[in-house]
């Protein structure tokens, strides 16, 4: 429908180094597959330069809410046995335990 | 017995009353239909008939002491599975959830326990709601009820699926840039998003946090009415449900629309448009003239911008929200990892669909230092602009009226090696979720035997304006009764 393409070049690093910040292992494959992809996604985007939006304020959510407040009491306590059962991994006085954080 | 299938609310409501059939016979014999259907639908990711048969006995019990029940109790529905649902498995159609079993449910779940409804599976669905077609599931692919070569829209396809083909009599999904609309009107049935903030999110899993709202799939106006006045309402557990009362809608449905302006936007009806949906929908809009509404065209002239805007702002918010699923919380981990970061890494690209990693990276690169106001900031912009077309057309007109979908349901595996393509398909839906306005889509014909959906629009919180104007279409025309001929 709405096609607009511009030949938007993405390196092989920039890849991988976004999928790095989204913690993703990527095959050779992939990457290859993702820059081309991702390339022309970001090329249609760039549609949005037609428009003129210096004057516009952003919209970040379309309730108008602002600062909804609760009163800082317990509605309700959570199961602390079941929650830490949907971890995988296993679990030492009530804590779920990981690989070292640091080497 | 088998004329039940496709039974509204109230006719199983009548039917259990008068004991035409109980809801023990009622529920087994959808259950016996689901599994017989399976193997050609796949609509379903977990199907559970003890919990369904454990709770339609309840009813009958009741139903036995001639104690009065409710309009909802006994009607068998499913849920698209990123509902969180206590004791049953919730996969959000992906394998980096294989497993979970929820600790709790989510809020429209419990509303819809406490009515008395009765759960008969988890409806499949694209990862974590990341599609248009359903195919991007890690389960099986839904198949479209009308041609099983055929996609069955998405991200709620398998509701949809269920809902079409008589499994359930209605069903609930999440539509975050079309994915109850788009599904329901390639399946032939109704589909709601409500306004943003309508319906509570709480244990809902998330996709875009700011386009995210619950969606509801039936077979009339009427039963999506009736499920909505449950679920809708602030819910303390949400904070981006505001406090705005919840109308009847029921009373709203039967009033003339006589009267009541609709406007055609010029937008939706552009190059692209197949010839048979657009003969569909201004036939649609004939009949809603001959009911009495003034119809006028009116523009929104920032449609065109709504896929681009979109496919920033959601990738972004997804990036942010698909951050928890990291082998550590819940879901499947990598036992052979060398370190933390391999566990996270490892994980996630070994539960994550391909569309899932695409948007993931886009919004992370959307997101990342440098790239913010070019990209994030300038489609909340664009955001604003759309959103300013729809109050400058609310001024004007009671509602909108445009086709669903630009396109019949397309063939599977057509479009999964064109991302972009496949983004096009919420070409029309998108605007309405940018603006957070009520949408819904009602059946308005076929074409070479696939279903054509009619969209119409309304402001924020207008629910019962656009289910009073479907209701009145749908009486008026009927398509929403017609059953597949084989199945």
């Amino acid at each position: 429908m709405f096609r607009y393409f511009c030949l938007m070049k993405l390196a092989r690093d920039q890849v991988l180094h976004i999928a790095k910040l989204a913690r993703l292992q990527l095959s050779d494959d992939e990457i290859e597959t993702y820059t081309n992809q991702l390339a022309s996604i970001l090329g249609y985007i760039e549609i949005l330069n037609e428009v003129d939006t210096s004057q516009v304020e952003p919209t970040a959510q379309v309730t108008g809410l602002k600062n909804v407040m609760d009163a800082d009491h317990v509605m309700k306590k959570s199961d602390c046995e079941a929650l830490l059962a949907c971890s995988p991994l296993p679990k030492e006085d009530h804590q779920i335990r990981v690989k070292p954080v640091f080497e | 017995m088998e004329d039940f299938f496709y039974f509204g609310i109230r006719e199983i409501h009548e039917g259990l009353k008068a004991k035409q059939f109980s809801a023990t016979e009622l529920v087994a014999a959808l259950l016996k239909r689901i599994e017989t259907l399976e193997s050609k639908l796949q609509a379903f990711i977990t199907i559970v008939p003890e919990l369904a048969l454990h709770a339609a006995a309840t009813v009958d019990q009741k139903i036995a002491r001639a104690e009065d029940f409710g309009l909802l109790e006994g009607i068998p529905m499913s849920l698209k599975d990123l509902f969180c649902t206590r004791g049953v498995q919730t996969t959000a159609g992906s394998k980096i959830l294989e497993g979970f079993v929820p600790p709790y449910d989510a809020a429209v779940v419990s509303r819809l326990n406490v009515q008395g409804t009765i759960l008969l599976g988890k409806n499949t669905e694209d990862e974590f709601g990341h599609g248009s077609s359903s195919e991007n599931t890690g389960f099986s692919v839904p198949r479209n009820p009308w041609n099983f070569e055929r996609v069955a829209g998405g991200s709620s396809g398998g509701s949809a699926v269920a809902v079409a083909s008589g499994e359930v009599a209605f069903a609930l999904g999440t539509d975050t840039g079309g994915s109850v609309r788009y599904p329901a009107s390639l399946c032939g049935c109704v589909g709601l998003k409500p306004t943003y903030g309508r319906i509570s999110r709480y244990g809902v899993i998330a996709m875009a946090s700011s386009l995210d709202t619950v969606g509801i799939l039936a077979r009339s106006c009427e039963d999506v009415a009736l499920v909505l006045q449950v679920i809708a309402g602030r819910d303390m557990l949400d904070s981006t449900t505001p406090d705005r009362s919840v109308p009847d809608y029921i009373s709203f449905l039967d009033r003339s629309v006589r009267g009541m302006k609709v406007g055609v936007p010029e937008e939706y009806f552009g190059e692209g448009l197949d010839a048979g949906v657009r003969s569909c929908v201004e036939a649609a809009i004939d009949v809603l003239k001959s009911l009495g509404m003034e119809v006028r065209s009116v523009q929104l002239p920032h449609t065109r911008y709504g896929v681009a805007a979109y496919y920033i702002i959601c990738p972004s918010e997804v990036s942010a929200n698909m951050a928890r699923f990291d082998g550590i919380k819940y879901g499947p981990t990598v036992q052979d990892a060398e370190n933390l970061m391999d566990v996270y890494c490892q994980s996630r690209a070994r539960g994550f669909h391909p569309e899932v990693k695409r948007r993931i990276m886009i919004g992370t690169y959307a997101l990342s230092s440098g790239y913010y106001d070019a990209y994030y900031l300038k489609a909340q912009k664009i955001r604003t602009l759309v959103r300013q077309d729809f109050d400058r057309a609310f001024e004007e007109v009671d509602v909108l009226v445009a086709p669903t979908s630009p396109t019949l349901a397309f063939k599977i595996g057509e479009k999964v090696n064109d991302p972009l393509s496949m983004y096009l398909n919420d070409s029309l839906t998108i605007p309405a979720s940018l603006a957070g306005i009520s949408g819904l889509s009602v059946p308005c014909g076929f074409v070479s035997g696939l279903p054509v959906g009619l969209q119409i629009l309304g402001p924020q919180f207008g629910e019962e304006r656009v289910l009073q104007v479907g209701n009145a279409y749908e009486k008026e025309t009927r398509w929403h009764t017609k059953k597949h001929p084989v199945l």
